[in-house]
């Protein structure tokens, strides 16, 4: 039973591998670089037909990248900040009736399919950014490259912090009930108010705990797809912090929604080939991701806080 | 649950009770930044708590708007008014059927994977292999797994589970191929759930069992799976939630048609060799970002997903509380 896990684990990086591997060959690493208009690149990929030539396969996938690692860290850090002030709030600031409110309605945040979030985001968001933030001017001012619309880094980011949040918190929490009270009441004994109390000894306490929340958090936010396929515009552009405010309204697209607008194309063997690359940076970040959290956590066991 | 237990010793009698007002310093008194953080913990607290109930109050509001029952019980059909295309029973039972084949593959493959772990787990570092590979599948975004189910099941050895077009070219997309690797995204709750309930089953009991003369396998069998029972139900209640909730393997992988299309003439294979939709894929599709386009169907079918959501969490709840708080299963690992 067991080994069946790991044939599969093994089989999805070698399968999705193989079929990556055309992409790869035919770009090398320039592939991840920008250039180009995506866009074009991938209607040339669909008229190239079954049988696609070498040049069908020259992709610049940066712009995805680049809206992957965008929406992912600001989304995170966002997230951080937010999950540890509310899961101190949680444990040790609430009074009794609110924590026993509290604690399902972060689990029910944490379980609300995205594509709810997806829906609400489209269909109330959207809109309200389109019609009342974004001004007319603003609209002008990038005419000429993109379209704004009201879909784009602002409402995917807020979104995609909305669901993260939870996981964060459900680990911080429990890390910070694990933490002995002697601790704390140490720190108030030394004469710290109860607040900075728990910021210098038991919040520093759980730090393997924080880093395996972020771990967990960006993994999630990385793969998100369907959600930000909604509510991100999906347009293949790159937001230029260059355009001041306008920054924040711009559409983009990451590596995972990408996959989902683009998943009719995966008979074109050039486009379906570039889609399991995109699936394959996927794939190899995620396992980074997790590599990374245990050796951060590694110096860090020490504090004796399970994490 | 997250309640702070005090350790007997912490507390001498007589000493004032925690959360006395007596002793605490006032946050009047304090700095300003304490004061602040205070205020942004309980601003960040509140918030979150205020988006959940707008979430839930503006979905409820939503779809007692726009649900009708015979939208339940009548299957889409196309159309170009929105009077014609009908409700969504189609999907309600894709999510049903997905539902049943996940859960029933990795039922047995995680609660044999925990037992494993928990109870054998020799050599370690097959062990450990194992369980990382587990978190692996954990971390990994669905819209890949999704992608490596296609790639699996276009293979011509697995023609059986899906239509063959007649070129020869396998579609590899049927309620097969969705509900195989939807037991993958089942496979991770279940399993942490599992083992974490076999590894708090005190040793002793382990013992007794063999003193009675029993074997390994009759004491997993009769001392271990129903002591863990509670563990497992919230393993699989969690495994049924993200199933229900998941969209990019629907979309993928069933074939993204509205009705259930069988495929073949055997009358219950066939649908299963066929494509067709589920909740997630529906509400999906019916917002502006699919082809429909009919938000307000998109919203009721939302809803059900919704009130679908809301009961397994009463449940995993439920199920804790009955427990006590004695051994509580990671609230964390299960979401992960």
């Amino acid at each position: 039973m067991s080994l069946l896990v790991t044939a599969a684990v093994v089989a999805m990086v070698v399968f999705v591998g193989i079929h990556a591997w055309p992409t790869f060959e035919h770009n090398g690493l320039s592939w991840l670089g920008p250039g180009g208009n995506l866009e074009t690149q991938i209607e040339t990929m669909q008229a190239a037909g079954v049988n696609p030539p070498a040049s069908a396969y020259h992709l610049n996938a940066w712009p995805l990248v680049y809206g992957t690692l965008l929406t992912t860290s600001v989304a995170v850090v966002c997230a951080l900040v937010i999950s540890v002030l509310s899961s101190i709030f949680i444990i040790e600031l609430a009074p009794a009736s609110l924590r026993r409110l509290a604690v399902p309605v972060i689990r029910l945040l944490a379980s609300v399919p995205s594509v709810i979030y997806g829906l609400i985001g489209i269909l109330v968001l959207v809109p309200f950014v389109g019609n009342h933030l974004i001004t007319s001017s603003e609209k002008a001012s990038v005419q000429n490259t993109v379209e704004l619309t009201g879909a784009g880094l602002l409402v995917t980011v807020v979104i995609l912090t909305v669901m993260i949040t939870p996981i964060m918190i459900a680990l911080i929490c429990e890390a910070l009930v694990s933490v002995p009270t002697s601790w704390r009441e140490g720190a108030i004994a030394l004469g710290l108010n109860p607040l900075r109390a728990v910021l210098a000894v038991t919040v520093k306490a759980i730090r393997p705990a924080i880093v395996a929340a972020l771990v967990l958090a960006t993994a999630r936010a990385l793969g998100e797809a369907i959600m930000i396929s909604m509510v991100s515009g999906s347009r293949s552009f790159a937001p230029r912090p260059s355009d001041g405010l306008v920054f924040l309204f711009e559409p983009l697209r990451t590596l995972a929604s990408a996959i989902v607008d683009y998943h009719e194309g995966l008979g074109a063997p050039a486009l379906s080939s570039t889609l399991y690359a995109w699936a394959f940076v996927l794939l190899f970040s995620a396992f980074m991701l997790s590599v990374a959290g245990y050796l951060i956590k590694l110096p860090l066991r020490r504090y004796q806080v399970r994490g | 649950m997250y309640t702070r237990r005090l350790a007997p010793e912490a507390l001498p009698p007589g000493a004032p009770k925690k959360g006395g007002r007596g002793r605490r310093s006032s946050p009047l008194t304090w700095r300003w930044g304490d004061r602040l953080a205070l205020a942004a913990a309980w601003i960040a607290g509140l918030g979150l708590c205020l988006i959940a109930a707008s979430i839930v109050l503006y979905m409820g509001y939503r779809g007692i708007q726009y649900l009708r029952p015979n939208l339940l019980f009548s299957r889409p059909a196309p159309g170009t008014q929105q009077n014609q295309t009908g409700g969504f029973l189609d999907p309600i039972l894709g999510t049903a059927l997905l539902t049943l084949i996940g859960i029933a593959l990795s039922v047995p493959l995680g609660i044999g994977a925990a037992l494993w772990i928990a109870e054998y787990g020799r050599p370690t570092w097959l062990a450990r292999i194992v369980e990382s590979s587990i978190e692996i599948v954990a971390g990994t975004p669905d819209i890949v797994i999704a992608l490596f189910g296609l790639a699996i099941f276009q293979l011509s050895l697995f023609a059986p589970f899906s239509f063959t077009a007649s070129g020869g070219g396998v579609f590899g997309r049927s309620y097969i191929a969705a509900g195989s690797m939807m037991s993958l995204i089942a496979l991770p709750p279940l399993f942490t759930a599992t083992r974490d309930g076999l590894l708090a089953v005190p040793a002793h009991m382990r013992e007794a069992s063999y003193a009675l003369g029993k074997t390994r396998i009759a004491t997993i069998r009769r001392v271990l799976l129903p002591t863990v029972r509670s563990n497992i139900a919230t393993g699989m209640t969690l495994g049924v939630s993200r199933i229900i909730g998941d969209t990019a393997i629907v979309v993928l992988l069933l074939g993204d048609t509205l009705r259930i299309e069988p495929q073949g003439s055997v009358a219950g294979i066939g649908v299963l060799r066929g494509t067709g939709s589920s909740l997630t894929s529906y509400v999906y599709d019916n917002s502006p970002a699919g082809e429909g386009a009919a938000p307000q169907k998109a919203y009721a079918a939302a809803f059900i997903l919704m009130v679908l959501v809301l009961a397994l969490n009463l449940i995993v709840e439920k199920i804790g509380r009955s427990r006590g708080d004695a051994e509580v299963p990671t609230v964390a690992g299960a979401i992960a």
